[in-house]
Parts: C-alpha cells; structure tokens; sequence
C-alpha cells in the first residue's frame, strides 16, 4: 500500500512537471507584447526594454525556465506583474475560499446523491424518474446559466440571498452559508446528474452479489443490508466520481466565481488570465494540480480504508 | 453493444446501420432529438436568410429594449436584435463543438485503437498520458493558455479537444480490449488480414454505437465550456456567440433580466438534444437484455393445491413443495426455470438434489429462500413449511424465517462473503439481528462454532477478512454461519463443489455431522451421485426444471425407474471414485 500511494505521488509529480513546463513554455514563449501591454500605449521603448530586463524577458527561455522552477521547488512562485504581491500570497488568499465553496458542493452532491441512488437502486420507481430527469437537465444546463437565473430570481426578484459577494466561514458562518448558498445551488446539478446515476449502478451491482444473498438467508435487515454491506461495497466508485466531480468544479469555480463576484482561485485565473499575468497564472495551475494529487491521493487512502483487500497491493 | 459484437459479420453492415437508425428514431425522444439537432443545423446553415438583420445592425435607441417592435426578443446591451444574433450564434456554437469532438475522437480513437489492440508499453504510456490529462482541471488549463492561444475560440476548441481524447480513449480501448479475443477477430488474424485492415473491418465496426454515444456527449460538453470561456470574454468579441451574448446580458442583468433567458435556453435544448440522442441510442443497444415495464407478464394465477400423488398430510413432514414453477421476466413472457418440482422432505432427514447444470436445482433452493435474483418469482404452485405456504409470504413475512428456521450454506465460497467486513462481524450481525442475543454473547458463540466447524484457530478466524482466509476455511465460516441459530431446515447449494477435492470430504462429513448434532433437515444439491450416495437418505432427481424421480438412496441406485436417472448413474458408475464412496456403506448397490 505505502509502495502504491508514493507511486501515485511520484506519478503525480511527474504530471506536475510536465504540465508546468508545457504551460510555462506556451505563456514565456509569446511574451514580444507584455511589456507594451503592462506600460500601456504611450511607453517608450526604452521604458520597455528597461520592464524586459526586470522581468528576466530578454533571456533565454530556458534560463527563464530554471529560475522559475528552481523558485518553485522551493515554494516561490514569483512576483505578480500586475500587483505587486507575491504569488504564493495571493494564491494564499484565495484558495480557501474556492475550496469552501467546492468543498461543500461536494458535501452536498455527495448526501443528495447517496440519497437518491439508493433509493433508485433499491426501489426504482420516482428516484428512477427523478435521476432520469436531473441526468438530462444536470448536464444540459451551463451552471452558470443556472447561477444567473438563480441571482434575477432569488437576489434581485425575490431578494432573499445576496447576489454577489463572499463572507469568509471565520467571520460568520451564517454570512457564510447564504454568499454561497446560489452559487453552490448552481454548481450541484450537474453533479448530482453524474453521481447519482453512479451510485445507483454501484449499490444495485452490489446489491446483485452473492454475499448480499447469504446475508439475507441469515436473516439480516433489508436496511442493514442496503446500508452496511450495499453502499459500503459501492463506496469506492462513489468517491471516484466523486473526485472526479471535485476536478471539474474546481475548474468550472473560474465561470460561477465571476457570476457571483467570490474572490476565489477562478477569478483570480480569469483575472490573470485576461490581464497576461503569467506569474500568477504558472501558480494557479501548480496549484490546481497540486490539490488534485492530493484529492486522488485522500481518495485512495479512504479505498484503502474501506476495502482492506486495497490494503495488499 | 449486442447488435454488433453477437453477429458482425451475419448482415451487410448498411442494412444493419439503417435498420438502427430507424429503430433508435422509433424512440419519441431520440426523434425529438434528431429533429431538434437537424433544426439547429438548419438555422446555422441558412443563418442569412433566416435572420432578420445583420448580426452587427445596431440601433443605439434600442438599447436593452423589451420584445417587440421589430426585435422580436428585444434589444441587447449595445442595441442588437437579440434572435439574430442567436441564429448567427448557432453557427460559431456548432463548429466549436465540430472541432473539440473532432479533435477528442481523432486522438481518443487512433490511440484507443493502438493501446487496446496492440497493448504492452504503448498501452501502459498511453494510459498514462490519458490519466494525466482526466486529472487536469480543463478550464484552468485553458485559461492559462489563453494568452498564449489568443482569442480565437477554435485554437481553445482544439485544446480542449485534446484534453477530451482520454473519454474516446479509454471507450476505445476498452472496447477493442474485449473484442480482441472473439473467435471471428482470431480468425481473421489466422486468414493473414493485416492488423489495419481487422482494426477497420471488425474492430471499428463493433464500436461504432458507442462512438456515437461519446460523441454525442462530447459534443454537449464542448458546447457547455465553449459557452462558459466566451461568457468570460475569452472569444472574439466580434463573432456573435452564445456565451457572449450570456457575457451581454450579465452585463445588462439589472435593467434587462429577461435577456439572459434566450442564450441559456438555445445552449441547453442544444446540449440536451445531444444528451437524449446518446440516451436514445444507448436505449436501443441495451434493449436486447431487457424487459420494458409494460411488457413484464403477470404470473399466473396459483392452481388449487390439488396434489397429483395425495398424501395424506404428515405431521413428520417439514417440507413439502408441490407443483412449483419459477419464472423470470423474458423477452416474450415468463421464462420458466422450475416447472412443476414437487417433493417433500421430513423433519431429520437428508434430501439429495440432483440434476446437471440448469435442471433448476438452485433455483428450487432460492424459491424455498424467498431469495431469488432479480426479477424471479414463483409462478405457482405451494411450498409448504411446516405448515405455512412460503410461496405466497412476503418479504418482510420470510424475513423472521430465515436464518433461524431455514438457512443456507452457497456454493462458491469466496463470494459469499463480504470482501469489507471482517469475518467475526459477519457472523456477529445475523446473531443479534436474529436471535436477539448481546454482541459479547453472540461473539462468544461465533467463537464457539469456528471451533466447531473444525477451524484450528478461531480467534484468528474471527478477526480476519475474508481474502485471508482459503476457499475451504471460508466454506467452513459459511457452515458455521448458517447452522449458527440453530435452523430446522438447511439448504445447502452444491457446498463442495468450488472446494479442493481434499477438503471436499471433511466438509461433508462436518455438514453430516452438524446435521446429525442439530437434528437439522437438509436438502443437498449437488451434481454428483457420490455425495449422495455418502450422505443423503433420499433423492430427487431433477431435469429441465421439473423433478423426474424420488427415491430411497438404496432403492434409486438399485432400480432407477426413470431413463433419465439411469443414464446419469450410467454415466456416473463408470467413474472408480464413485464406486469407491458407494461400496462399502451400500453394498446393496453394486449387488
């Protein structure tokens, strides 16, 4: 087991390495126009040449590329081109509040989910009807189309919620829950469309095995049977899925983010995105892997915990 | 999938495509869809004639304006009409979506192809680029590249397209992974086809259907992200675009609310017309193993429970299954698996099942359980124990049944116990479920019986899990389990046929004995006449689903009535090693 994790870790770190050199090749290989882009249209050329010489432009990319690296080894991301603030700081600002508000979606898909999959596998009927409807719509529907309809009926109709704006848990966790409750509403559906289909496939596959028989030929509870041994033999394609949907809502967080004005790591991605910041866009991709590896790598040790056979290999 | 990996080669594959189509039309949604996605494709074709004006027309007075008044849907932010600039969206929407699909099935299909056809290292590296690329954050990697790619929404389409392939990838892959070994693959293999030309002829062929279902759901994905990086501003701000218009509209939201409607509704009837194709599709290919809701048969009306043979009602019978039919939901009505079982067993007494494989024999076992597979029920017919007809109860009647009045020992082992749960616990739960005993009770009696069903270190047993532990040390926890709240009636389903032949033995003897101790009835199904012979007193013997003899064990060996048993023994006797088991208990037999 501990061979297999640090050959995950290994194999993403190899990931890492080559998504950020690729990225940082394809942002430091088109850089003729950032120095005229951040002095604006009046600068002069000496002005230009003067930014090219402080932002290391005017060397070689690879040296470019190991001054960066050998930076981020050790945890410094660089300088941001626009503010002047440290990478690390900025990302530091804004991850907690992206991992709140993707965090608790996947609280939320996960419960709703569970819910609905069991009682679809164990009964079919409405649930059946229900995931059949919310698998089409879940994933038909932009989410951020979903968070704007969702802001003109709740916060500007109906001014129930506010519209935009984040208040951090520490604050006020009441403040807290209500600046993400539309945007966390938008962002589930699509969720709950992939997960609880899975779910219902994994406890009904699981409900068709030959111990779950023996079980009940024992005498054992239709509930203990569907909830212990059925859902719990489902769990690991469960927390599959849901790892998987934790990747794409922490891309998909740039879009909601910006609908709900959260100052997060996806506003911060488009930000920087649209402005050329390449500092802090290398950083906000080493970080988004960087919690991916460790979301998979929680992910296979909660496998391992739950299925001892994991344990061995 | 059936369609096509049963019969590849059986009808010319132009037929066969049309008649699928036609077929996956006849669905009203999948129609729906098609209609739908060809008036889409229509709008975007003939964008100029259909539209109103031109997409850049403004007029600044009609800023925000509501519906109406020559602008059908209104007005946007910079005074464009709102349904021109949806019918010209359509256009950069479609071929948006053409590239990254195009894209993502190129690349997914080719390596899927080589990966899962040709396996080894090209497998291992390819799924290892296609597991990094699912891992990465698609919208964060497409942001970052943005300034490197520029505004041109095709360069981000192809991007992400690539990042897609892993999902044609792994479908592909996958896929040819399980056809690679069909006979039909071998033989074109043997007939010196070239590997091209058997990946193109047969491989590609199979996969077809599900290529289209990925794609169909690509495609909505691809319309979904494009739509979100131009409501960002990512694209051209000169190309009319739905997710720019979103981008407008968001801009506008407080004085023109109604505006974010229109762009929303085109992207998800768009995408959900892709969504119900693939549905439609998928529909169509699982429908050969399924039985739709409105075609499942009604069973049968029980018959009066006249018996053929009369007996008299005993009171030293246990069980006493008359006329029983089991059937499951089939393409045309009930499939009948037991038809018209009939026997009785008496309190004490050891009952041999016979038959070769799919006599109904299990299913018999599981009818008297109440626990047949999905779907299964009992058609007719009575199961009588003690007293009460178990055919007619339910599931919450049976449940106080089972386990402490009727219990069962599996055939396999190893899959009868769960792989999660350690094996004390498992014995634990039935215990106190059942019997109503304190968890420090029933452990101690778990304990006990692990002892009692020879396991020489029960303590260790106890806390081990089930992939510890061998096939015939598991088949022994079984045993334990089963007779652990002291049943009246034991099923048990062929218990030593997954086991070494060694340990076949002593399981059987261990099951004669508890039975003996217990004073337990048991029905024994198996297909082998040595075991019989070993330890039953009597035997049914059972062909197609109905029983064709019930006999003494001596007098069935001696004088088997019907032809059917005589070939079985004919074919058994022949075999020493059931001589061996039969001689000296029964020498009647060989006389």
């Amino acid at each position: 087991m501990i061979t297999y994790l640090a050959k995950r870790i290994a194999s993403g770190l190899v990931l890492l390495a080559i998504v950020t050199t690729i990225t940082f090749v394809m942002l430091f290989g088109a850089t003729e126009n950032v120095a005229q882009n951040i002095l604006g249209e009046n600068a002069t050329s000496a002005q230009i040449v003067a930014l090219e010489q402080r932002l290391g432009l005017d060397q070689p990319l690879h040296v470019q590329y190991g001054k960066w690296l050998s930076g981020a080894v050790r945890g410094d991301l660089g300088t941001s081109w626009l503010q002047s603030e440290r990478v690390s700081t900025i990302l530091l600002h804004r991850l907690p509040v992206t991992l709140s508000m993707v965090s608790l979606a996947i609280l939320v898909i996960g419960i709703v989910s569970a819910v609905l999959g069991v009682i679809a596998a164990v009964r079919g009927g409405w649930a059946d009807k229900v995931i059949q409807v919310i698998s089409v719509v879940g994933f038909s529907m932009p989410n951020f189309w979903l968070g704007l309809i969702l802001v003109v009926i709740f916060a500007l109709t109906l001014r129930w919620l506010p519209a935009t704006g984040y208040v951090p848990f520490s604050s006020s966790p009441g403040g807290w829950l209500a600046s993400l409750a539309l945007p966390v509403t938008a962002i589930v559906l699509s969720g709950i469309a992939s997960a609880s289909q899975q779910i219902r496939g994994a406890v009904m596959d699981a409900l068709r095995q030959d111990y779950i028989r023996t079980l009940r030929a024992r005498g054992v509870g239709p509930g203990s049977v569907v909830i212990r041994h059925a859902l719990r033999n489902a769990l690991p394609a469960a927390l599959t899925v849901l790892s998987v949907q934790f990747i794409a809502l922490l891309g998909g967080a740039a879009i909601i983010e910006r609908v709900f004005a959260i100052p997060g790591l996806g506003s911060l991605t488009v930000q920087a995105s649209l402005s050329g910041d390449i500092p802090v866009l290398m950083g906000v991709v080493v970080a988004a892997i960087i919690i991916v590896l460790i979301v998979n790598v929680t992910i296979d040790i909660i496998h391992a915990w739950v299925n001892p056979k994991v344990r061995l290999q | 999938m059936t369609d096509f990996s049963n019969e590849p080669t059986s009808r010319s594959p132009k037929q066969g495509r049309f008649a699928f189509a036609r077929a996956v039309l006849a669905n009203p949604l999948g129609l729906v869809a098609c209609v739908m996605l060809v008036a889409v494709l229509c709008v975007a074709a003939f964008a100029p004639f259909i539209a109103p004006y031109a997409p850049g027309d403004l007029q600044i007075f009609k800023m925000n304006a509501p519906p109406g008044d020559g602008y059908l849907l209104g007005g946007d932010g910079a005074g464009r009409d709102i349904l021109t600039r949806l019918i010209y969206g359509s256009r950069n929407t479609l071929a948006g979506a053409a590239v990254a699909v195009g894209v993502a099935g190129l690349i997914g299909v080719v390596t899927g192809l080589i990966a899962g056809y040709f396996g080894g290292n090209r497998d291992v590296v390819l799924s290892w680029v296609s597991d990094g690329l699912m891992a990465l954050p698609a919208l964060i990697v497409l942001l970052a590249f943005y300034q490197a790619l520029g505004a041109s929404i095709y360069l981000s389409m192809i991007v992400f397209g690539i990042m897609l392939s892993p999902s044609f990838f792994r479908l592909t892959r996958n896929l040819v992974n399980g056809v690679k070994h069909e006979l039909y693959i071998d033989a074109a293999r043997v007939s010196g086809l070239s590997d091209l030309r058997i990946i193109v002829r047969h491989v590609l062929r199979v996969i077809r259907a599900p290529l289209v279902i990925q794609t169909s759901i690509v495609a909505g994905i691809a319309i979904v992200i494009q739509a979100g990086l131009e409501f960002l501003g990512l694209g051209d701000p000169a190309t009319p675009t739905w997710g720019g218009m979103l981008q407008n509209a968001f801009a506008n939201m407080y004085t023109a609310p109604m505006a974010i409607l229109w762009p929303g509704l085109a992207i998800s009837v768009t995408v959900a017309s892709f969504v119900l194709l693939a549905n439609a599709i998928r529909d169509r290919l699982q429908q050969g193993d399924r039985v739709t809701a409105g075609t499942t048969p009604k069973p049968k009306p029980a018959p009066s429970s006249s018996h053929p043979r009369g007996d008299s009602p005993d009171d030293d019978v246990l069980l006493d299954v008359r006329d029983l039919v089991v059937g499951y939901p089939g393409k045309g009505g009930w499939t009948e698996v037991v038809r018209g079982v009939s026997l009785t067993l008496r309190r004490g007494e050891v009952l041999g099942l016979v038959g070769e494989s799919g006599s109904g024999k299990t299913q018999t076992a599981f009818a008297i359980l109440g626990l047949l597979s999905e779907g299964g029920r009992v058609l007719s017919g009575s199961i009588l124990f003690d007293g009460q007809d178990l055919a007619h109860f339910s599931e919450k009647e049976m449940r106080p049944l089972r386990g402490k009045r009727i219990a069962y020992v599996p055939q396999e082992p190893m899959s009868n116990l769960d792989p999660v749960f350690r094996i004390g616990y498992q014995l634990v739960e039935p215990m106190v479920a059942v019997l109503g005993i304190s968890r420090t009770e029933a452990k101690a009696r778990a304990l006990e019986l692990l002892a009692r069903v020879g396991l020489p270190d029960p303590k260790r047993t106890f806390s081990a899990y089930p992939h510890e532990i061998s096939g015939g040390m598991a088949q022994r926890v079984l045993i334990a389990g089963a007779v652990s709240c002291k049943p009246d009636l034991l099923i048990a389903d062929e218990p030593t046929t997954a086991l070494d032949v060694t340990v076949q033995a002593e399981v059987l003897e261990l099951m004669r004995n508890l039975q003996a101790e217990f004073g337990m009835s048991m029905i024994l199904v198996t297909h082998n006449f040595g075991v019989v012979a070993d330890s039953c007193e009597r035997v049914a013997v059972m062909k197609d689903g109905a029983v064709v003899e019930m006999q003494e064990v001596t007098k069935l060996f001696a004088e088997p009535a019907h032809p059917y048993t005589k070939m079985l023994l004919g074919s058994v006797l022949n075999d020493t090693t059931v001589r061996s088991y039969v001689a000296p208990r029964n020498p009647e037999v060989t006389a």
